[in-house]
C-alpha cells in the first residue's frame, strides 16, 4: 500500500453520480468522521463500466488511464475508488499498460490526439474504499471509535466479482497474512466486525448478481440474485453489506423484481458497508443517505437502534 | 469409460437395439446403447483464427480443453447448455454447424471471471465467449444482441460527454431493444422511490436528464476515441472477410 493514506484522491465515477449515490454520500461522511480526506478527481470522466470494453478494450483502458493521469497531475500517488467497476478498471489499466505493449500504443495514440500526456504505469497505486479504511485508520481505531455499536446485528459480507477478478491484475492480493484474498475476501468482514457486527458464515461473498445483464437479461439476473438473497437469510443474515454500487442497485432491483416476477419474497436487508459504519460511528441514517437508497430499510434501522 | 457432459450427445445420434448379438454374446436391451458415428466433411478451418482476431478472442489458441471454465461458470450453473469449454472446441475444430446450435445464448456470458481465474492457461474464456458472440453478429448469424445495444447505447454517452447517466441509458436500451418502460417491477421500483425520496434528490435526478453529466473539453478527446474505433472496425471486417463499405 502507498504512504499516506490520510490525504487521497478520490474518484468516485458515474454510478456514485447517480443509483449509488448514497454510497457517495456515505463514503464521504464516514472519511470526514474519521479524519480521512478526499480529494475528488478534477474533471474525470467515466472508466469504461462493463460495456465498453466489449466494444473495444483498449478504449476501457484508455479511458481509465486518462483519470489516473489527472491523479498524477494532482500530485497523487494514491486514488481511491469505491466502485467496484471503477476500482477494476482502473486496476487492470495499471495492469495492461505495463504489461501489454499494444495497450501502451494506443493509450498514447489516444492521449497524443486528445492532448494531454500519456498515463506512464507505476505513478499512482488504485486503492478500494475497503483499503482506505483498514489501511488508513485499522480496526484497533474503529473498535475504539464504534464501541459496538453494531452489535447483534447480524450481516452476510457480499463483494461481488470485479473486487477479486481476475486476480493478476491485483498484484497486492493473496499475499499472505494481511493482505486481501482473492478466494475468501474479508476487508468488508474486519471492519465490520471491528464496529461489533456478528459476520455470518456466507459462501457467495464473491459469487455474480449478474450486474453485466442487469437490464439485458433480467430473468438470469433475477435468479442469481435471488440465490445470494436466499443463501444469505439461510446463513442467518439480516443484512447483506455491499462494496460496490452495482452489486448493490442489482440486489435492491431483483429483489422487487424476484417478488413481482417470480413471486419469491425474501426480508433481507441491503446496506453499503459505509452506511453501516457510517451508523456505528454515531452519523443518522439521513446523513449516511439511507433515504437515497432503492429499499427502505428505516424500519428495520429503528428497530436496531441505528441512525 | 463414462460419459461426462452426457447431454452433449442429441438423441437422434444414440441408437439402442432391442435384440442383438454381435460374436455370439446377447447385447440387448438398454444398457448397450451406441453413439452413431458420423464423418464430418465441412471444417470451417477460417472461423478459429477470426475470433482470434476479434477483441478477447486473442488467446483461444492456449486451451487445454481441461473445463475448469465450464466448472467454474456461474450461468452454466443457470443453463448446462451454456458451457464454454465445448465451445472453444468446436471452434478450434472448425464445427461451424455444431457452434451455431448454441448461437442465441452465448451472448448471455455475465462477465463474472469466474473462468478467467480458475483457467490454468489465460485463455481468458470471457474474452473468448464476447469475441464469439461478436463473430456471430458480424457474420449475420445472431441479430445484435440485448447485451451489444446495452454496451453501445452505453459506449456511445461516454463518447459524447465522457460520462453516462443512467436514465438515458436505461431510456437509449429500452427503446432500442423494443421495450416498453412500463414493466410492472419497474414500475413498483419506481412507484416505492417516488413515495420516498427527499425532494432534493428527486430535483437532481430530474436535473441530471435535462442537463447530462459530462466532462469539459471533451469533444477532442471523444474524437480520438472514435477514430481509433472505426480503424479497429475496419481491421476486423477485413480480417473476417466482411464487405466492409456494407456495414452489419
Amino acid at each position: 500500500m502507498a504512504g499516506d493514506l490520510k490525504k487521497v484522491a478520490y474518484y468516485p465515477g458515474c454510478a456514485l453520480e447517480g443509483t449509488g449515490h448514497s454510497y457517495n454520500r456515505s463514503t464521504k461522511e464516514v472519511g470526514k468522521a474519521l479524519g480521512l480526506e478526499l480529494v475528488e478527481l478534477k474533471n474525470w470522466n467515466c472508466c469504461g463500466a462493463m460495456e465498453v470494453k466489449n466494444v473495444d478494450p483498449q478504449v476501457q483502458t484508455y479511458l481509465s488511464a486518462r483519470n489516473l493521469t489527472i491523479a498524477q497531475d494532482m500530485g497523487f500517488d494514491t486514488v481511491m475508488a469505491p466502485c467496484n467497476g471503477c476500482y477494476h478498471n482502473l486496476k487492470k489499466a495499471e495492469y495492461d499498460l505495463a504489461h501489454n505493449p499494444h495497450a501502451a500504443e494506443v493509450t498514447e495514440r489516444i492521449s497524443k490526439k486528445a492532448g494531454h500526456k500519456a498515463y506512464e504505469p507505476g505513478g499512482v497505486e488504485t486503492i478500494h474504499a475497503l483499503d482506505w479504511i483498514k489501511h488508513g485508520v485499522g480496526e484497533a481505531e474503529l473498535r475504539q471509535r464504534a464501541k459496538g455499536k453494531l452489535a447483534g446485528l447480524k450481516v452476510a459480507n457480499y463483494y461481488g466479482c470485479m473486487y477479486t477478478r481476475p486476480r493478476h491484475i491485483f498484484p497486492e492480493k493473496d499475499q499472505g497474512t494481511g493482505s486481501e484474498s482473492t478466494s475468501k475476501p474479508h476487508f468488508m468482514d474486519d471492519i465490520l466486525a471491528a464496529a461489533g457486527a456478528e459476520n455470518v458464515e456466507f459462501p457467495l461473498k464473491t459469487a455474480c448478481c449478474g450486474g453485466a445483464h442487469s437490464l439485458s437479461d433480467s430473468d438470469i439476473s433475477t435468479k442469481l440474485v435471488l440465490n445470494i438473497l436466499t443463501t444469505a437469510e439461510a446463513c442467518g443474515a439480516e443484512v447483506i453489506a455491499t462494496e460496490c454500487p452495482t452489486c448493490h442497485s442489482g440486489l435492491e432491483m431483483h429483489q422487487v423484481r424476484a417478488e413481482k416476477v417470480l413471486g419469491r419474497k425474501t426480508s433481507v436487508k441491503i446496506l453499503y458497508f459505509t452506511q453501516l459504519l457510517g451508523m456505528a460511528l454515531g452519523l443518522s441514517a439521513k446523513k449516511v443517505g439511507v433515504q437515497e437508497n432503492l429499499s427502505d430499510p428505516s424500519e428495520f434501522l429503528r428497530r436496531k437502534g441505528l441512525g | 469409460m463414462p460419459i461426462h457432459e452426457k447431454s452433449l450427445i442429441r438423441p437422434e445420434n444414440l441408437i439402442t437395439n432391442d435384440s442383438l448379438v454381435i460374436d455370439g454374446v446377447d447385447v440387448s436391451g438398454h444398457w448397450s446403447t451406441f453413439i452413431k458415428s458420423r464423418t464430418i466433411t465441412d471444417y470451417n478451418e477460417a472461423m478459429e483464427d477470426e475470433i482470434a482476431a476479434l477483441p478477447g478472442g486473442e488467446n483461444i489458441h492456449r486451451c487445454w480443453q481441461c473445463g475448469s471454465c465450464t466448472n467454474a461458470c456461474t450461468v452454466n450453473a443457470v443453463n448446462p447448455d451454456f458451457n464454454p469449454r465445448y465451445w472453444i472446441y468446436l471452434i478450434r475444430q472448425g464445427l461451424e454447424e455444431e457452434l451455431l446450435r448454441d448461437k442465441d445464448i452465448i451472448w448471455q456470458c455475465v462477465s463474472c471471471n469466474k473462468c478467467t481465474y480458475a483457467c490454468p492457461r489465460d485463455v481468458l474464456p470471457e474474452g473468448v465467449m464476447k469475441a464469439t458472440a461478436h463473430w456471430l453478429e458480424l457474420k449475420g448469424h445472431t441479430p445484435k444482441s440485448p447485451s451489444t445495444h446495452f454496451d453501445e447505447g452505453f459506449t456511445e454517452s461516454i463518447l459524447a460527454t465522457g460520462k453516462i447517466e443512467e436514465g438515458r441509458v436505461l431510456r437509449t436500451f429500452f427503446q432500442r431493444t423494443g421495450q416498453p418502460l412500463n414493466q410492472p417491477w419497474l414500475v413498483a421500483l419506481v412507484g416505492g422511490l417516488v413515495k420516498r425520496f427527499p425532494l432534493g434528490y428527486l430535483i437532481r435526478m430530474g436535473w441530471s436528464t435535462v442537463f447530462r453529466p459530462r466532462t469539459s473539453n471533451w469533444r477532442r478527446t471523444g474524437r480520438a476515441i472514435e477514430e481509433y474505433v472505426s480503424e479497429r472496425r475496419a481491421e476486423q471486417a477485413k480480417a473476417l472477410g466482411l464487405d466492409t463499405k456494407g456495414g452489419h
